[in-house]
């Protein structure tokens, strides 16, 4: 199996506050690791080192086996998905248009690729062909997150990164969106790194639970092991035994 | 009734002096404008200078406009180009202010989304900022034509042309009416730009979902 990302003793702060004290993470093509731990453990400067949109201070990221800062960023982001809570659309732009951003970065997209993406990305987030024309702010939360996961996926990743992009849905939308991404991701095969406070969510989504407490994975394992052989009071308060 | 009487009358004159009016606005309008939108550009990406810039184009725009006409004779002379370049200095303000205010002021998060879906900083300066900046600097667009125009009539103090003339030669000569006619087209032209790009103005705004 090869390792799609890793993360070698990596620290990063901002200014003189230390997020993450030495992390290391390895991660193989197809997983499905889910990150939970409370608030201002680093869970989100993880997932931003993958992209690198957060610089580490010392140690040394890889994606598909090529060390990051030696590597054209921007290009490497481009094969990278990333969702984020809220799912953050451009405003100013259609649907379709946001759907297409990534693809239309790598270079021109005709019309009609557009309108063939979009439609194919709409239904593979079980949106209704017709959203394509509407603006974000014409949308509901949960259409707007699905859009957002359709952005992320539009130009095929092989890898997601999602950071609590379910955290401002309600319940019933929720549970819709999971299945959803659970479905999407044992058809496309892209290895995901996922972030949520919700614990049933971790335990139904994640091939591999990592918690994180202070800046430090604390404990990982699949969600078996962690309820079976959880390492000390902090995790079975967290993972509510 | 005079006065429409000598706009009829002297009408020639008039289109004259409107047609220069406008060749002469519209040129600081456009040197404005892209240097305004230039500079607005660069100090929102270069923070420190920002506050110095903005410093000396505000204190620039507190010198009285007869005055900066007056310095600037002996380095251009009288005539339109004295007149372009103050006008178009006059101009710089409210459009570079909301260039800056309007780029600095995008939704982080936006825009970490867009660099964390792999655009460079072209590209996220063309497809995310101005785009998301849009409404603030047309509303400063707008601003600056009207002033401008509104300005421009005091251009023909140091000889250049336009609808100042008018009002100059009314001053000079004791022709009230004509002095009244020069003005009402100066505001008239005035109004008239404001109320077109305000339209320019809605339409951008609905289409970003500001009513």
């Amino acid at each position: 199996m090869s390792k799609v990302i890793e993360i070698r003793h990596c620290r990063a702060s901002y200014g003189e506050n230390e997020v993450l004290k030495d992390v290391s993470l390895a991660v193989e093509k197809g997983e499905f690791i889910v990150i939970i731990g409370p608030s201002g453990c680093g869970k989100t400067t993880l997932l931003k080192l993958i992209n690198g949109l957060v610089v580490p201070t010392e140690g040394e990221v890889a994606v598909n086996g090529r060390p990051l800062p030696d590597e054209d960023l921007v290009a490497v982001r481009r094969s990278i998905g990333y969702a984020v809570q809220g799912a953050k659309l451009f405003p100013h732009m259609t649907v379709e248009e946001n759907i297409c951003y990534v693809p239309g970065l790598k270079g021109k997209v005709s019309k009609g690729e557009k309108r063939r993406l979009a439609k194919k990305m709409l239904e593979l987030v079980q949106l209704p062909e017709d959203l394509a024309i509407r603006f974000p702010r014409q949308l509901s939360g949960g259409q707007q997150q699905r859009v957002g996961i359709a952005r992320a996926m539009a130009a095929e990743p092989d890898i997601l990164l999602m950071d609590e992009p379910f955290g401002a849905v309600d319940e019933i939308t929720r549970k819709g969106l999971q299945e959803e991404v659970l479905a999407l991701q044992r058809k496309t095969g892209v290895t995901v790194v996922f972030i949520t406070h919700d614990i049933g969510e971790a335990f139904k989504l994640g091939s591999r639970i990592l918690i994180m407490k202070e800046g430090a994975v604390w404990q990982e394992g699949t969600g078996e092991e962690l309820r079976s052989m959880p390492k000390d009071e902090f995790v079975k308060r967290l993972l509510c035994l | 009734m005079q006065l429409m009487e000598i706009l009829w009358e002297r009408r020639e004159f008039f289109v004259t002096c409107l047609l220069e009016h406008i060749r002469i606005s519209l040129t600081a309008v456009l040197c404005a404008g892209v240097l305004g939108i230039a500079i607005g550009i660069w100090i929102s990406r270069h923070k420190k200078a920002a506050g110095i810039i903005l410093g000396i184009i505000n204190v620039i725009y507190t010198i009285p406009s007869i005055s900066l006409l007056g310095f600037l004779i002996p380095f251009t002379g009288i005539g339109n180009k004295t007149a372009i370049i103050s006008l178009t200095v006059y101009g710089l303000l409210p459009i570079v202010r909301n260039t800056y205010t309007g780029l600095t002021n995008v939704d982080a998060s936006i825009l970490e989304v867009s660099e964390g879906l792999g655009a460079d900083k072209r590209q996220m300066l063309l497809g995310i900022k101005l785009p998301l900046a849009l409404p603030v600097i047309i509303s400063g667009f707008r601003n600056m034509v009207v002033m401008i125009i509104a300005m421009g009539g005091i251009a023909s103090f140091i000889g250049a042309g336009g609808l100042g003339s008018a009002i100059y030669r009314g001053i000079t000569t004791y022709n009230m009416t004509l002095t009244a006619a020069g003005s009402l087209l100066i505001a008239l032209l005035a109004l008239l730009s404001d109320f077109l790009l305000s339209r320019a103005e809605k339409k951008v705004n609905r289409r970003y979902g500001i009513e």
